[in-house]
């Protein structure tokens, strides 16, 4: 038997987050054991015990900046990454608990701790990308799992990753889905929102909650101006938008003279 | 060697095959183990201070959040507590489908346990990837499995992480009775994996560890529980859940970003999660899965944690039987979801994610403004008793390499299915033997 070609090795990295990214990539289960053959889970301490020692061809990052510790520790992710993806809101935005920034951590402590002495926090999350360069950022909360495989397989074949930053107007249409925005009066921040989930909400009668973030052009007074004048009070608006994907600029910028 | 006379730290830095970050540390002095800390490091997110302030329909999307692995066991406790506080009762076929939505999860999240993290301790591989050289039929079934409970998922939530279709008083869309049908054959053949791995993780080699556990879970008089019923455990207690706060004290300790939760009357550490429901609950499984439970070896009680998987996999045979009644009943109600209306109150519920009981409580103001929320996840309620089970199980190995110690720790703990990501982050193991 001639020796194989080694493998390129992938690392999933773990900050700030509720492990849904990540749980993503086990949750293609077509496709999994497929992957192993032509790539190493080198250091994925979710699937496996086995770490193999870094540089890294491609690691994967979940989560956001929140702790003393974490800002040290992605620096030395990126010193072992030849490329480095941020995936998810979280890593994107600072995800939901971003909304601390908006706050006094402090009062947070207090609220869910007895003892919040014992706790160590910044008073902010934030995104990979404030603290180190990305190659790529895949949105979601989640990501989407199909979209997740095709960044893998692109950074493995040096090529760009094909992902739309259209809106998620544009899927509904794809799939068929009547506007909820015109057909029921439902406010929806698919015109805002980056494609990316397929218009899974307005299939399910509900209005877009903005998972995927901004889209990459988007008129957000626009959608406001449309919402007030079918009587959404500007507070309910900028709650809107602060989800999951609060600290995006885009979304951050519209509430702001509002608050 | 001079080993024995010296203490020294054994840690495990970085948990494998857990969901979230956590470590372990174990002290050892002259051969004795004298301090075990589960170290919950995962940042904290402060969810019950960022829900403050928010509308009282958006806790259910917020609080999935929590847990990419168990989002529908946080949507589901989060409109139970907010109809408790609203005056609310969700019936007919609308619970139906909340059943049958926690089922996809069941399935889904055992399979991800028995197979993807729990499996390769029995069969001796660092993963389910490794495992799948020696044994691709195994990893297939349970990647097979896993799928059949992801889209379950998707066809009543959506998607299968953080599912978008539930809402408090019900659901946004109905699933068609074709698209209902359409699932079935793949839930059948499930159901006959699910079978298969009862079968399976009844051969596996077991660790003699039995203990003597203090187990606590719902209980419903006609059905194994998820969604409904009240706290019960095999030392007596029997209550609404309701009253869970004045039964239950939530601690903090140094060490961890979680909160610990014990029994307030002893401050006894208590076990939940499958092996506590199949203990309190296992007479209302159908007589066919009893049967399959008892040829694996299970008594009406399962003392021993190791034996946990024939206990997920007999609780993910009943998840796919269950789905399987539901779906071939299903009768489309006339309305996706009941009628609401905000009204100042507190709301309280408890159900049963996939690890255990998942306990919400919130206040709202006549506004449905949430004034306050308290959240106690299921790996918090086990954080203790995970600690009590490495005093009595991890001594036998004190004389072993620390490699050896750190593999057993691990195992020890892994058998809980800790989601640290609940309970905050989790684990790292240190052994101090100065």
């Amino acid at each position: 038997m001639s020796t194989p070609k080694p493998k390129p090795k992938l690392a999933v990295w773990k900050f700030s987050s509720c492990d849904g990214c990540q749980l993503s990539l086990l949750n293609c289960e077509d496709e999994l054991l497929a992957l192993a053959n032509e790539i190493d889970f080198a250091n994925f301490p979710e699937a496996s015990r086995e770490v193999i020692p870094g540089p890294y061809d491609l690691s994967l990052v979940e989560g956001s900046i929140t702790t003393r510790h974490d800002l040290e520790r992605i620096q030395e992710v990126r010193r072992q990454s030849k490329y480095l993806v941020a995936i998810g809101a979280c890593a994107t935005a600072g995800g939901i608990q971003a909304l601390r920034n908006f706050k006094d951590v402090k009062g947070f402590l207090d609220v869910v701790y007895a003892n919040p002495e014992y706790i160590e926090t910044l008073a902010t999350s934030t995104a990979i990308s404030d603290h180190v360069r990305v190659e790529f950022e895949l949105r979601g909360c989640p990501v989407n799992k199909h979209q997740l495989l095709e960044v893998i397989i692109a950074f493995l074949r040096n090529r760009r990753p094909d992902i739309p930053t259209y809106s998620v107007c544009v899927e509904c249409k794809q799939r068929g889905t009547a506007c909820v925005m015109v057909t029921r009066g439902t406010p929806c921040l698919g015109p805002v929102t980056q494609a990316g989930c397929g218009a899974i909400c307005p299939t399910y009668n509900r209005g877009c909650y903005g998972c995927f973030g901004p889209a990459e052009t988007t008129n957000l007074p626009s959608l406001g101006n449309q919402l007030f004048a079918g009587g959404m009070a500007r507070e309910e608006w900028s709650r809107l938008l602060q989800t999951f994907n609060a600290n995006a600029p885009a979304f951050k910028r519209e509430c702001a003279p509002h608050d | 060697m001079t080993e024995s006379a010296k203490t020294k730290t054994i840690k495990v830095d970085y948990l494998a095959r857990v969901e979230g970050e956590g470590a372990l540390e174990l002290t050892v002095r002259e051969g004795a183990l004298t301090d075990v800390r589960l170290k919950i490091f995962e940042p904290p997110r402060f969810f019950e201070a960022l829900l403050r302030g928010r509308d009282f329909k958006e806790a259910p999307d917020i609080t999935a959040r929590i847990c990419g692995i168990c989002p529908v066991a946080y949507q589901m406790s989060a409109v139970h507590a907010m109809e408790n506080a609203l005056g609310v009762t969700v019936g007919g076929a609308l619970r139906d489908l909340r059943r049958l939505l926690y089922c996809g999860e069941w399935i889904s999240s055992h399979a991800l346990h028995i197979y993807l993290l729990h499996a390769p301790d029995f069969l001796g591989y660092p993963s389910a990837v490794a495992m799948a050289k020696d044994h691709p039929t195994v990893v297939e079934n349970g990647l097979k499995l896993k799928k059949t409970g992801g889209r379950l998922m998707s066809l009543v939530g959506g998607r299968e992480v953080h599912p978008v279709n539930v809402r408090v008083g019900g659901f946004h869309r109905l699933p068609g009775k074709s698209e209902m049908r359409a699932i079935i054959p793949d839930l059948e053949r499930a159901r006959d994996i699910a079978r298969g791995t009862i079968r399976w993780t009844a051969t596996l080699n077991f660790p003699d560890f039995e203990q003597n556990y203090t187990f606590v879970s719902l209980a419903h008089p006609e059905e194994y529980p998820m969604n409904e019923g009240r706290v019960v455990s095999n030392r007596g207690l029997n209550i609404a859940v309701t009253d869970f706060d004045k039964h239950f004290e939530e601690i903090h300790l140094s060490h961890s970003h979680a909160l610990h939760c014990l029994l307030q009357n002893d401050g006894q550490p208590y076990h939940v999660g499958p092996m506590a429901r199949y203990a309190l609950n296992s007479q209302l499984l159908p007589a066919e899965i009893r049967a399959e439970a008892r040829n694996a070896g299970l008594g009406a009680v399962c003392n021993n944690p190791f034996r946990s998987i024939i206990v997920r996999s007999v609780e993910t045979l009943y998840a796919c039987e269950e789905a399987l009644r539901i779906i071939q009943s299903y009768e489309p109600p006339e309305k996706a979801s009941v009628e609401i209306k905000a009204r100042a109150g507190t709301g309280r519920a408890a159900t049963e994610a996939p690890r255990g009981i998942l306990y919400h409580r919130y206040e709202i103001d006549e506004s449905g403004s949430i004034l306050d929320a308290d959240i106690i996840p299921p790996t918090s309620q086990n954080q203790k008793m995970i600690e009590e089970d490495l005093w009595k199980y991890t001594p036998r190995f004190l004389s072993q390499p620390d490699d050896k110690i750190r593999e057993e720790a691990e195992r020890a703990i892994r058998n809980y299915d800790p989601c640290i990501s609940c309970a905050t982050h989790f684990l790292k193991l240190t052994v101090d033997r100065a």
